[in-house]
Protein backbone atom coordinates (compact mmCIF):
# COMPACT_ATOMS: atom_id res chain seq x y z
CA UNK A 1 0.00 0.00 0.00
CA UNK A 2 0.79 3.44 -0.82
CA UNK A 3 2.15 6.07 2.16
CA UNK A 4 0.64 8.47 3.60
CA UNK A 5 2.72 9.99 5.45
CA UNK A 6 6.41 9.39 6.55
CA UNK A 7 9.18 10.63 8.79
CA UNK A 8 12.47 9.64 8.26
CA UNK A 9 15.16 9.98 11.00
CA UNK A 10 13.65 13.45 11.90
CA UNK A 11 14.76 15.40 15.03
CA UNK A 12 13.73 18.49 16.37
CA UNK A 13 14.28 20.58 19.65
CA UNK A 14 11.91 23.99 20.77
CA UNK A 15 15.08 25.73 21.34
CA UNK A 16 18.27 26.04 19.55
CA UNK A 17 20.88 26.35 22.27
CA UNK A 18 19.77 23.34 24.63
CA UNK A 19 20.49 19.90 23.89
CA UNK A 20 17.41 18.65 25.31
CA UNK A 21 15.60 17.10 21.88
CA UNK A 22 11.76 16.40 21.99
CA UNK A 23 12.08 14.21 18.69
CA UNK A 24 15.30 12.35 18.31
CA UNK A 25 15.62 10.00 15.17
CA UNK A 26 11.76 9.17 14.71
CA UNK A 27 11.31 7.15 11.73
CA UNK A 28 7.88 6.12 11.01
CA UNK A 29 5.61 5.39 7.86
CA UNK A 30 1.84 5.80 7.83
CA UNK A 31 0.00 3.68 4.83
CA UNK A 32 -3.17 4.99 2.89
CA UNK A 33 -5.99 3.98 4.94
CA UNK A 34 -4.52 2.82 8.32
CA UNK A 35 -5.68 3.08 11.79
CA UNK A 36 -2.28 4.27 14.04
CA UNK A 37 -2.79 5.11 17.64
CA UNK A 38 0.60 6.79 19.14
CA UNK A 39 0.89 6.55 22.89
CA UNK A 40 3.46 7.76 24.99
CA UNK A 41 3.87 9.31 28.34
CA UNK A 42 3.83 13.16 29.19
CA UNK A 43 6.34 15.09 27.02
CA UNK A 44 7.50 12.37 25.03
CA UNK A 45 7.35 13.98 21.84
CA UNK A 46 4.10 12.62 20.33
CA UNK A 47 2.65 15.73 19.88
CA UNK A 48 5.66 16.99 18.59
CA UNK A 49 5.59 14.53 15.95
CA UNK A 50 1.94 15.30 15.22
CA UNK A 51 3.03 18.62 14.65
CA UNK A 52 5.66 17.66 11.95
CA UNK A 53 3.19 16.04 9.89
CA UNK A 54 0.90 18.96 8.48
CA UNK A 55 4.12 21.57 8.39
CA UNK A 56 3.01 23.41 11.57
CA UNK A 57 6.51 22.18 12.71
CA UNK A 58 9.69 21.43 10.63
CA UNK A 59 12.36 18.76 11.47
CA UNK A 60 16.06 20.08 12.46
CA UNK A 61 16.98 17.07 10.26
CA UNK A 62 15.72 14.22 8.61
CA UNK A 63 12.61 14.37 6.17
CA UNK A 64 8.78 14.00 6.73
CA UNK A 65 6.46 13.57 3.55
CA UNK A 66 2.99 13.56 3.21
CA UNK A 67 2.04 11.80 0.13
CA UNK A 68 5.31 11.93 -1.46
CA UNK A 69 5.46 16.15 -0.84
CA UNK A 70 8.10 17.08 1.38
CA UNK A 71 6.59 19.25 3.89
CA UNK A 72 9.44 21.72 3.99
CA UNK A 73 9.24 22.45 0.45
CA UNK A 74 7.00 26.04 0.95
CA UNK A 75 5.20 25.72 -2.45
CA UNK A 76 3.48 22.52 -0.89
CA UNK A 77 2.31 24.41 2.17
CA UNK A 78 -1.72 24.18 1.60
CA UNK A 79 -2.15 21.41 -0.12
CA UNK A 80 -0.44 19.29 2.62
CA UNK A 81 -2.53 21.44 5.06
CA UNK A 82 -5.59 19.98 3.30
CA UNK A 83 -4.68 16.37 2.91
CA UNK A 84 -3.73 16.42 6.67
CA UNK A 85 -6.29 17.81 9.47
CA UNK A 86 -5.82 18.23 12.61
CA UNK A 87 -7.72 17.64 15.61
CA UNK A 88 -6.54 19.27 18.89
CA UNK A 89 -7.31 18.50 22.19
CA UNK A 90 -9.37 21.45 23.88
CA UNK A 91 -12.58 21.88 21.50
CA UNK A 92 -13.08 25.51 22.35
CA UNK A 93 -9.79 26.92 21.30
CA UNK A 94 -10.02 25.06 17.30
CA UNK A 95 -13.51 26.97 17.09
CA UNK A 96 -13.48 30.29 15.06
CA UNK A 97 -17.16 31.27 14.21
CA UNK A 98 -20.31 32.04 16.27
CA UNK A 99 -22.38 29.61 14.17
CA UNK A 100 -21.39 26.11 13.86
CA UNK A 101 -21.99 25.74 9.97
CA UNK A 102 -19.60 28.89 9.57
CA UNK A 103 -17.31 27.69 11.41
CA UNK A 104 -17.47 24.29 8.94
CA UNK A 105 -16.80 26.31 6.18
CA UNK A 106 -13.93 28.12 7.45
CA UNK A 107 -11.41 25.68 6.20
CA UNK A 108 -13.10 25.97 2.46
CA UNK A 109 -13.53 29.38 2.98
CA UNK A 110 -9.83 30.11 3.47
CA UNK A 111 -9.21 27.70 0.13
CA UNK A 112 -11.26 29.96 -1.88
CA UNK A 113 -14.11 27.68 -3.01
CA UNK A 114 -17.01 29.06 -4.65
CA UNK A 115 -19.96 29.40 -1.92
CA UNK A 116 -22.21 26.71 -3.49
CA UNK A 117 -19.71 24.32 -3.47
CA UNK A 118 -19.20 25.59 0.46
CA UNK A 119 -22.55 24.91 1.10
CA UNK A 120 -22.85 21.32 -0.24
CA UNK A 121 -19.34 19.70 1.05
CA UNK A 122 -20.20 21.31 4.39
CA UNK A 123 -24.08 19.48 5.23
CA UNK A 124 -22.22 16.21 3.56
CA UNK A 125 -18.93 17.13 7.01
CA UNK A 126 -21.69 17.55 9.06
CA UNK A 127 -23.52 14.64 8.13
CA UNK A 128 -20.51 12.43 8.34
CA UNK A 129 -19.87 13.85 12.07
CA UNK A 130 -23.34 13.55 13.08
CA UNK A 131 -23.72 17.29 14.20
CA UNK A 132 -25.81 18.58 10.53
CA UNK A 133 -29.06 18.96 13.54
CA UNK A 134 -26.95 21.34 15.34
CA UNK A 135 -25.52 23.15 11.82
CA UNK A 136 -27.52 26.93 13.12
CA UNK A 137 -26.27 26.64 16.97
CA UNK A 138 -23.75 28.31 18.57
CA UNK A 139 -20.94 26.59 19.55
CA UNK A 140 -20.92 27.52 23.32
CA UNK A 141 -24.12 25.56 23.61
CA UNK A 142 -22.75 22.71 22.98
CA UNK A 143 -21.42 19.83 24.99
CA UNK A 144 -17.66 18.80 24.92
CA UNK A 145 -18.49 15.61 22.56
CA UNK A 146 -20.72 17.93 20.21
CA UNK A 147 -17.85 20.96 19.65
CA UNK A 148 -15.14 18.40 19.36
CA UNK A 149 -17.33 16.68 16.17
CA UNK A 150 -17.87 20.00 15.39
CA UNK A 151 -14.07 20.44 14.65
CA UNK A 152 -14.01 17.04 13.18
CA UNK A 153 -16.49 18.31 10.56
CA UNK A 154 -14.67 21.34 9.69
CA UNK A 155 -11.58 19.39 9.59
CA UNK A 156 -12.92 16.63 7.15
CA UNK A 157 -14.86 19.00 4.93
CA UNK A 158 -11.65 19.91 3.17
CA UNK A 159 -11.47 16.42 2.13
CA UNK A 160 -8.59 15.18 3.65
CA UNK A 161 -6.71 12.27 2.84
CA UNK A 162 -5.75 11.59 6.42
CA UNK A 163 -7.04 12.70 10.14
CA UNK A 164 -4.50 13.74 12.85
CA UNK A 165 -6.00 13.68 16.28
CA UNK A 166 -3.70 15.16 18.74
CA UNK A 167 -5.55 13.57 21.93
CA UNK A 168 -8.60 14.36 20.99
CA UNK A 169 -10.61 12.77 23.54
CA UNK A 170 -8.84 13.81 26.74
CA UNK A 171 -11.08 16.89 27.89
CA UNK A 172 -14.05 14.67 26.85
CA UNK A 173 -16.37 13.02 29.33
CA UNK A 174 -17.15 9.20 28.80
CA UNK A 175 -20.68 9.69 26.47
CA UNK A 176 -18.80 12.33 24.39
CA UNK A 177 -15.72 10.29 23.92
CA UNK A 178 -17.73 7.29 22.62
CA UNK A 179 -19.61 9.42 19.77
CA UNK A 180 -16.43 11.49 18.81
CA UNK A 181 -14.32 7.60 18.86
CA UNK A 182 -16.96 6.19 16.87
CA UNK A 183 -17.31 9.10 14.19
CA UNK A 184 -13.46 8.83 13.92
CA UNK A 185 -13.85 4.76 13.36
CA UNK A 186 -16.72 5.45 10.62
CA UNK A 187 -14.53 7.51 8.79
CA UNK A 188 -11.82 5.52 8.26
CA UNK A 189 -13.82 2.45 7.78
CA UNK A 190 -16.55 4.05 5.69
CA UNK A 191 -14.81 6.58 3.99
CA UNK A 192 -11.21 5.38 3.98
CA UNK A 193 -9.56 8.28 5.51
CA UNK A 194 -6.00 7.16 7.17
CA UNK A 195 -6.23 8.24 11.01
CA UNK A 196 -3.31 8.70 13.40
CA UNK A 197 -4.92 9.23 16.44
CA UNK A 198 -2.24 10.55 19.88
CA UNK A 199 -3.99 9.28 23.17
CA UNK A 200 -3.69 8.52 26.91
CA UNK A 201 -7.02 6.03 26.60
CA UNK A 202 -5.77 2.62 26.02
CA UNK A 203 -9.16 1.16 25.47
CA UNK A 204 -8.76 3.71 22.15
CA UNK A 205 -5.13 2.29 21.47
CA UNK A 206 -6.42 -1.07 21.25
CA UNK A 207 -8.86 -0.78 18.77
CA UNK A 208 -6.59 0.76 16.29
CA UNK A 209 -4.53 -1.58 12.99
CA UNK A 210 -1.28 -0.49 14.72
CA UNK A 211 -0.04 1.02 18.05
CA UNK A 212 3.55 3.11 18.17
CA UNK A 213 5.05 3.79 21.32
CA UNK A 214 7.05 6.48 22.10
CA UNK A 215 9.35 7.36 24.99
CA UNK A 216 11.94 10.40 25.02
CA UNK A 217 11.66 11.19 21.71
CA UNK A 218 12.36 7.94 20.06
CA UNK A 219 9.78 5.36 19.00
CA UNK A 220 10.56 2.13 21.58
CA UNK A 221 7.66 -0.33 20.29
CA UNK A 222 5.45 -1.04 17.33
CA UNK A 223 3.07 -3.21 16.35
CA UNK A 224 -0.19 -4.55 16.53
CA UNK A 225 -2.40 -3.82 19.84
CA UNK A 226 -2.11 -7.56 20.55
CA UNK A 227 1.62 -7.54 20.30
CA UNK A 228 2.47 -4.44 21.68
CA UNK A 229 -0.29 -4.57 25.38
CA UNK A 230 0.73 -8.43 25.66
CA UNK A 231 4.14 -7.22 26.61
CA UNK A 232 2.39 -5.73 29.70
CA UNK A 233 5.90 -5.43 31.83
CA UNK A 234 7.53 -3.17 29.00
CA UNK A 235 4.27 -1.38 28.25
CA UNK A 236 4.17 -0.07 32.21
CA UNK A 237 8.21 0.06 32.90
CA UNK A 238 7.28 3.55 29.98
CA UNK A 239 4.66 4.85 32.99
CA UNK A 240 1.65 3.42 30.97
CA UNK A 241 -1.08 1.78 31.44
CA UNK A 242 -2.61 -1.45 29.90
CA UNK A 243 -5.80 -2.05 28.67
CA UNK A 244 -7.74 -3.31 31.95
CA UNK A 245 -8.41 -6.69 30.03
CA UNK A 246 -4.52 -7.12 29.60
CA UNK A 247 -4.06 -6.51 33.20
CA UNK A 248 -6.74 -8.75 34.24
CA UNK A 249 -5.21 -11.41 32.47
CA UNK A 250 -1.62 -10.84 33.58
CA UNK A 251 -2.79 -11.06 37.08
CA UNK A 252 -4.56 -14.05 36.41
CA UNK A 253 -1.62 -15.98 34.78
CA UNK A 254 0.40 -14.42 38.01
CA UNK A 255 -1.84 -16.47 39.78
CA UNK A 256 -1.31 -19.34 38.27
CA UNK A 257 -4.47 -19.68 35.64
CA UNK A 258 -3.97 -20.90 32.26
CA UNK A 259 -4.92 -18.03 29.96
CA UNK A 260 -3.94 -17.69 26.48
CA UNK A 261 -1.54 -14.68 25.35
CA UNK A 262 -3.11 -11.52 23.23
CA UNK A 263 -6.34 -10.84 25.38
CA UNK A 264 -6.21 -7.22 25.24
CA UNK A 265 -10.26 -6.38 24.97
CA UNK A 266 -12.73 -6.95 27.16
CA UNK A 267 -15.15 -8.77 25.26
CA UNK A 268 -12.27 -11.47 24.28
CA UNK A 269 -11.68 -11.50 28.30
CA UNK A 270 -15.02 -12.40 29.24
CA UNK A 271 -14.58 -15.22 26.43
CA UNK A 272 -11.23 -16.58 27.84
CA UNK A 273 -12.64 -16.34 31.61
CA UNK A 274 -15.95 -18.15 30.04
CA UNK A 275 -14.08 -21.22 28.27
CA UNK A 276 -11.79 -21.46 31.58
CA UNK A 277 -14.46 -21.79 34.23
CA UNK A 278 -16.72 -23.91 32.03
CA UNK A 279 -13.32 -26.19 31.41
CA UNK A 280 -13.25 -26.41 35.31
CA UNK A 281 -16.34 -27.31 35.82
CA UNK A 282 -16.42 -29.72 33.00
CA UNK A 283 -13.23 -31.25 34.99
CA UNK A 284 -14.70 -31.50 38.21
CA UNK B 1 -24.53 36.41 38.02
CA UNK B 2 -22.32 36.87 35.04
CA UNK B 3 -24.15 34.41 33.18
CA UNK B 4 -26.66 37.17 32.67
CA UNK B 5 -24.26 39.63 30.64
CA UNK B 6 -25.28 39.74 26.82
CA UNK B 7 -23.32 41.81 24.75
CA UNK B 8 -24.87 42.54 21.44
CA UNK B 9 -28.40 40.78 22.11
CA UNK B 10 -29.79 39.79 19.01
CA UNK B 11 -33.33 38.75 18.92
CA UNK B 12 -33.93 36.08 15.51
CA UNK B 13 -36.92 36.70 13.74
CA UNK B 14 -38.55 36.64 9.95
CA UNK B 15 -39.83 40.43 9.82
CA UNK B 16 -38.59 42.39 7.25
CA UNK B 17 -36.06 44.71 9.00
CA UNK B 18 -34.79 41.28 10.20
CA UNK B 19 -34.15 40.65 6.95
CA UNK B 20 -32.88 43.72 5.39
CA UNK B 21 -29.48 43.77 3.63
CA UNK B 22 -27.74 44.50 6.60
CA UNK B 23 -25.39 46.83 4.79
CA UNK B 24 -28.16 49.11 4.17
CA UNK B 25 -29.16 48.29 7.58
CA UNK B 26 -26.23 50.25 9.17
CA UNK B 27 -26.28 53.00 6.26
CA UNK B 28 -30.33 53.77 7.29
CA UNK B 29 -29.04 53.31 11.10
CA UNK B 30 -25.90 56.28 10.18
CA UNK B 31 -28.71 58.41 8.35
CA UNK B 32 -31.38 57.79 11.28
CA UNK B 33 -29.00 59.64 13.64
CA UNK B 34 -27.80 62.17 11.37
CA UNK B 35 -32.00 63.15 10.57
CA UNK B 36 -32.22 62.83 14.72
CA UNK B 37 -29.80 66.48 14.93
CA UNK B 38 -30.72 67.82 11.71
CA UNK B 39 -34.65 67.64 12.54
CA UNK B 40 -34.12 68.57 15.79
CA UNK B 41 -37.48 70.31 16.26
CA UNK B 42 -40.54 69.15 18.31
CA UNK B 43 -42.56 68.08 15.54
CA UNK B 44 -39.70 66.19 13.93
CA UNK B 45 -38.74 64.20 17.08
CA UNK B 46 -42.32 63.20 17.46
CA UNK B 47 -42.10 62.06 14.18
CA UNK B 48 -39.42 60.37 14.68
CA UNK B 49 -40.64 58.29 17.45
CA UNK B 50 -43.72 57.64 15.73
CA UNK B 51 -41.37 56.26 13.05
CA UNK B 52 -39.40 53.97 15.56
CA UNK B 53 -42.42 53.00 17.14
CA UNK B 54 -43.48 51.78 13.89
CA UNK B 55 -40.05 49.60 13.19
CA UNK B 56 -40.24 48.32 16.45
CA UNK B 57 -43.43 46.88 16.02
CA UNK B 58 -42.68 45.43 12.61
CA UNK B 59 -40.14 43.49 14.53
CA UNK B 60 -42.37 42.23 16.98
CA UNK B 61 -39.36 43.45 19.81
CA UNK B 62 -41.48 43.81 22.97
CA UNK B 63 -41.58 47.04 24.90
CA UNK B 64 -39.80 45.96 27.72
CA UNK B 65 -36.42 45.39 25.99
CA UNK B 66 -36.41 49.18 25.28
CA UNK B 67 -36.54 50.41 28.62
CA UNK B 68 -34.02 47.83 29.54
CA UNK B 69 -31.74 49.13 27.13
CA UNK B 70 -32.17 52.53 28.13
CA UNK B 71 -31.66 52.14 31.96
CA UNK B 72 -27.86 51.93 31.73
CA UNK B 73 -27.70 55.64 30.47
CA UNK B 74 -30.27 57.17 32.37
CA UNK B 75 -27.60 58.72 34.19
CA UNK B 76 -26.22 60.47 30.84
CA UNK B 77 -29.77 61.56 29.60
CA UNK B 78 -29.80 63.24 33.02
CA UNK B 79 -26.27 64.77 32.88
CA UNK B 80 -27.24 65.67 29.62
CA UNK B 81 -30.36 67.71 30.14
CA UNK B 82 -29.07 68.92 33.21
CA UNK B 83 -26.07 70.83 31.62
CA UNK B 84 -28.60 72.41 29.17
CA UNK B 85 -30.97 73.37 31.45
CA UNK B 86 -28.35 75.77 32.93
CA UNK B 87 -26.42 76.59 29.98
CA UNK B 88 -28.89 77.90 27.27
CA UNK B 89 -29.13 81.12 28.15
CA UNK B 90 -32.13 82.49 26.12
CA UNK B 91 -33.76 85.47 25.79
CA UNK B 92 -35.94 87.46 28.04
CA UNK B 93 -35.47 87.11 31.99
CA UNK B 94 -34.78 84.19 33.22
CA UNK B 95 -37.42 81.56 35.04
CA UNK B 96 -35.48 81.26 38.17
CA UNK B 97 -32.46 83.02 39.43
CA UNK B 98 -30.46 81.49 42.38
CA UNK B 99 -27.37 82.89 42.79
CA UNK B 100 -24.99 81.72 40.06
CA UNK B 101 -27.72 79.51 38.26
CA UNK B 102 -30.40 81.11 36.11
CA UNK B 103 -32.72 78.91 34.46
CA UNK B 104 -34.22 80.65 30.87
CA UNK B 105 -37.14 78.54 29.40
CA UNK B 106 -35.64 78.06 26.60
CA UNK B 107 -33.24 75.98 28.64
CA UNK B 108 -35.84 73.58 29.60
CA UNK B 109 -36.89 73.59 25.96
CA UNK B 110 -33.43 72.19 25.01
CA UNK B 111 -32.76 70.29 28.03
CA UNK B 112 -36.33 68.28 27.24
CA UNK B 113 -35.39 68.12 23.40
CA UNK B 114 -31.67 66.51 24.22
CA UNK B 115 -32.98 64.22 25.95
CA UNK B 116 -35.66 62.67 24.21
CA UNK B 117 -32.83 62.99 21.15
CA UNK B 118 -30.56 61.01 23.11
CA UNK B 119 -33.63 58.15 23.95
CA UNK B 120 -34.35 57.82 20.41
CA UNK B 121 -30.44 57.50 19.20
CA UNK B 122 -30.86 54.81 21.62
CA UNK B 123 -33.35 52.88 20.77
CA UNK B 124 -32.65 53.44 17.23
CA UNK B 125 -28.84 51.97 17.30
CA UNK B 126 -30.55 49.13 19.65
CA UNK B 127 -33.17 48.17 17.12
CA UNK B 128 -30.10 47.28 14.49
CA UNK B 129 -28.34 45.19 16.83
CA UNK B 130 -31.60 43.61 18.12
CA UNK B 131 -32.08 42.72 14.62
CA UNK B 132 -29.28 41.37 13.16
CA UNK B 133 -27.04 38.70 14.64
CA UNK B 134 -23.56 39.57 15.34
CA UNK B 135 -21.70 37.68 12.63
CA UNK B 136 -23.64 39.26 9.70
CA UNK B 137 -23.32 42.48 11.31
CA UNK B 138 -19.36 41.60 10.90
CA UNK B 139 -19.55 40.55 7.47
CA UNK B 140 -21.77 44.13 6.35
CA UNK B 141 -18.97 45.96 8.11
CA UNK B 142 -16.37 44.40 6.75
CA UNK B 143 -18.35 45.08 3.28
CA UNK B 144 -18.83 48.55 3.92
CA UNK B 145 -15.11 49.58 5.26
CA UNK B 146 -13.61 47.51 2.17
CA UNK B 147 -12.73 50.21 0.24
CA UNK B 148 -10.26 51.42 2.73
CA UNK B 149 -8.40 48.48 2.16
CA UNK B 150 -7.11 50.89 -0.92
CA UNK B 151 -5.44 52.75 2.25
CA UNK B 152 -4.00 49.98 3.40
CA UNK B 153 -6.21 49.46 6.58
CA UNK B 154 -6.79 46.10 7.61
CA UNK B 155 -10.64 45.73 7.09
CA UNK B 156 -10.45 42.09 6.74
CA UNK B 157 -8.17 41.19 9.62
CA UNK B 158 -10.79 43.74 11.66
CA UNK B 159 -13.29 41.89 10.87
CA UNK B 160 -11.90 38.59 11.62
CA UNK B 161 -10.90 40.20 15.60
CA UNK B 162 -14.51 40.90 15.76
CA UNK B 163 -15.69 37.83 14.77
CA UNK B 164 -13.57 35.83 17.61
CA UNK B 165 -14.09 38.76 19.93
CA UNK B 166 -17.61 37.88 19.97
CA UNK B 167 -17.00 34.09 19.75
CA UNK B 168 -14.64 33.52 23.02
CA UNK B 169 -17.23 36.26 24.59
CA UNK B 170 -19.62 33.64 26.56
CA UNK B 171 -16.36 31.06 26.62
CA UNK B 172 -14.66 33.55 28.64
CA UNK B 173 -17.41 34.79 30.56
CA UNK B 174 -17.83 30.77 31.81
CA UNK B 175 -14.05 31.07 32.31
CA UNK B 176 -13.76 33.80 34.58
CA UNK B 177 -17.07 32.04 36.46
CA UNK B 178 -14.97 28.93 37.09
CA UNK B 179 -11.77 31.46 38.52
CA UNK B 180 -14.06 33.38 40.30
CA UNK B 181 -15.11 30.42 42.17
CA UNK B 182 -11.83 29.04 42.52
CA UNK B 183 -10.82 31.68 43.95
CA UNK B 184 -13.73 32.34 46.28
CA UNK B 185 -12.87 28.05 47.87
CA UNK B 186 -9.65 29.31 48.39
CA UNK B 187 -10.93 32.34 50.66
CA UNK B 188 -11.09 35.07 48.22
CA UNK B 189 -13.14 38.03 49.23
CA UNK B 190 -14.93 39.04 46.29
CA UNK B 191 -18.46 40.61 47.27
CA UNK B 192 -17.98 42.53 50.26
CA UNK B 193 -15.11 44.91 51.78
CA UNK B 194 -14.54 48.73 50.34
CA UNK B 195 -14.11 49.72 47.22
CA UNK B 196 -10.71 49.33 46.98
CA UNK B 197 -10.97 46.10 49.05
CA UNK B 198 -13.00 44.69 45.76
CA UNK B 199 -10.25 46.33 42.82
CA UNK B 200 -7.86 44.24 44.76
CA UNK B 201 -9.58 41.34 44.95
CA UNK B 202 -10.41 41.05 41.18
CA UNK B 203 -6.25 40.91 40.46
CA UNK B 204 -5.82 37.13 41.55
CA UNK B 205 -9.11 36.91 39.05
CA UNK B 206 -7.81 38.31 36.15
CA UNK B 207 -4.19 37.24 36.00
CA UNK B 208 -5.29 33.79 35.44
CA UNK B 209 -8.26 34.72 32.87
CA UNK B 210 -5.32 36.57 30.98
CA UNK B 211 -2.78 34.05 31.20
CA UNK B 212 -5.58 31.47 29.69
CA UNK B 213 -6.82 34.50 26.61
CA UNK B 214 -2.57 33.80 26.02
CA UNK B 215 -2.51 29.92 25.97
CA UNK B 216 -6.17 30.10 23.64
CA UNK B 217 -5.18 32.36 21.12
CA UNK B 218 -1.92 30.46 20.75
CA UNK B 219 -3.80 27.25 20.30
CA UNK B 220 -6.48 28.77 18.58
CA UNK B 221 -3.87 30.68 15.57
CA UNK B 222 -2.40 27.10 15.41
CA UNK B 223 -5.63 25.15 14.80
CA UNK B 224 -6.65 28.29 11.93
CA UNK B 225 -3.35 27.86 10.40
CA UNK B 226 -4.03 23.92 10.29
CA UNK B 227 -6.66 25.20 8.42
CA UNK B 228 -5.14 26.43 5.48
CA UNK B 229 -6.38 30.27 7.22
CA UNK B 230 -3.46 32.61 5.16
CA UNK B 231 -5.53 36.14 5.38
CA UNK B 232 -8.32 37.93 3.28
CA UNK B 233 -7.08 37.73 0.11
CA UNK B 234 -8.77 34.90 -2.09
CA UNK B 235 -11.02 33.82 0.37
CA UNK B 236 -14.66 33.05 0.01
CA UNK B 237 -17.69 33.37 2.19
CA UNK B 238 -20.51 30.38 2.84
CA UNK B 239 -23.05 33.39 3.00
CA UNK B 240 -22.77 35.93 0.35
CA UNK B 241 -24.90 39.57 0.89
CA UNK B 242 -27.18 39.78 -1.19
CA UNK B 243 -29.18 43.42 -1.97
CA UNK B 244 -32.41 42.24 -3.46
CA UNK B 245 -35.71 43.85 -4.19
CA UNK B 246 -37.26 43.70 -1.76
CA UNK B 247 -34.15 45.24 0.14
CA UNK B 248 -34.45 48.31 -2.98
CA UNK B 249 -38.06 48.48 -1.22
CA UNK B 250 -36.89 48.86 1.84
CA UNK B 251 -34.63 51.42 1.50
CA UNK B 252 -37.04 53.55 -0.46
CA UNK B 253 -39.78 53.37 2.03
CA UNK B 254 -37.06 54.27 4.95
CA UNK B 255 -35.81 57.20 2.73
CA UNK B 256 -38.99 58.33 2.16
CA UNK B 257 -40.01 58.60 5.84
CA UNK B 258 -36.65 60.62 6.49
CA UNK B 259 -37.65 63.07 4.04
CA UNK B 260 -40.96 64.05 5.85
CA UNK B 261 -39.22 64.11 8.95
CA UNK B 262 -37.02 66.13 7.71
CA UNK B 263 -39.04 68.38 5.66
CA UNK B 264 -41.09 69.41 8.93
CA UNK B 265 -38.23 71.76 9.49
CA UNK B 266 -38.99 74.28 6.52
CA UNK B 267 -42.51 73.33 5.90
CA UNK B 268 -43.75 73.85 9.46
CA UNK B 269 -40.70 76.12 10.95
CA UNK B 270 -42.53 77.09 14.33
CA UNK B 271 -43.47 73.41 15.44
Amino acid sequence: MEAMLNAENITFRYDDESDRYALNGVSMNIKKGEFVAVLGANGCGKSTLAKHFNAILLPEKGTVTVEGMDTANDDYLYDIRQKVGMVFQNPDNQIVATVVEEDVAFALENLGVPSDEIRSRIDQSMEMAGIYKYREKAPHKLSGGQKQRVAIAGVIAMNPDCLILDEATAMLDPIGRDKVMHTIHTLNKKYGITVAAITHYMEEAAQADRVVVMSHGKIVMEGTPKEVFSQTERVRSLNLDVPQAAELRDELVKAGLDLPEGIIDTEECAQALYALLTEGSNAQ
Amino acid sequence: MLRDITIGQHFPGTSRIHTYDPRAKIIMTILFIVLLFAASNPLGLVLNFILLGLLYRMARIPFKLIVKSLKPIVPIIIFTSVLNLFFITGEGDPLVHFWFISIYAEGIRYAILMACRVVALIAGTSLLTYTTSPIVLTDAIEQLLRPLAVLHVPVHELAMMMTIALRFIPTLIEETDKIMNAQKARGAMLDNGSLKERVTALVPVLIPLFISAFRRADELAMAMECRCYRGGSGRTRLKVLRFTKRDLETTVICLLCFAVVFSTRFLFPGF
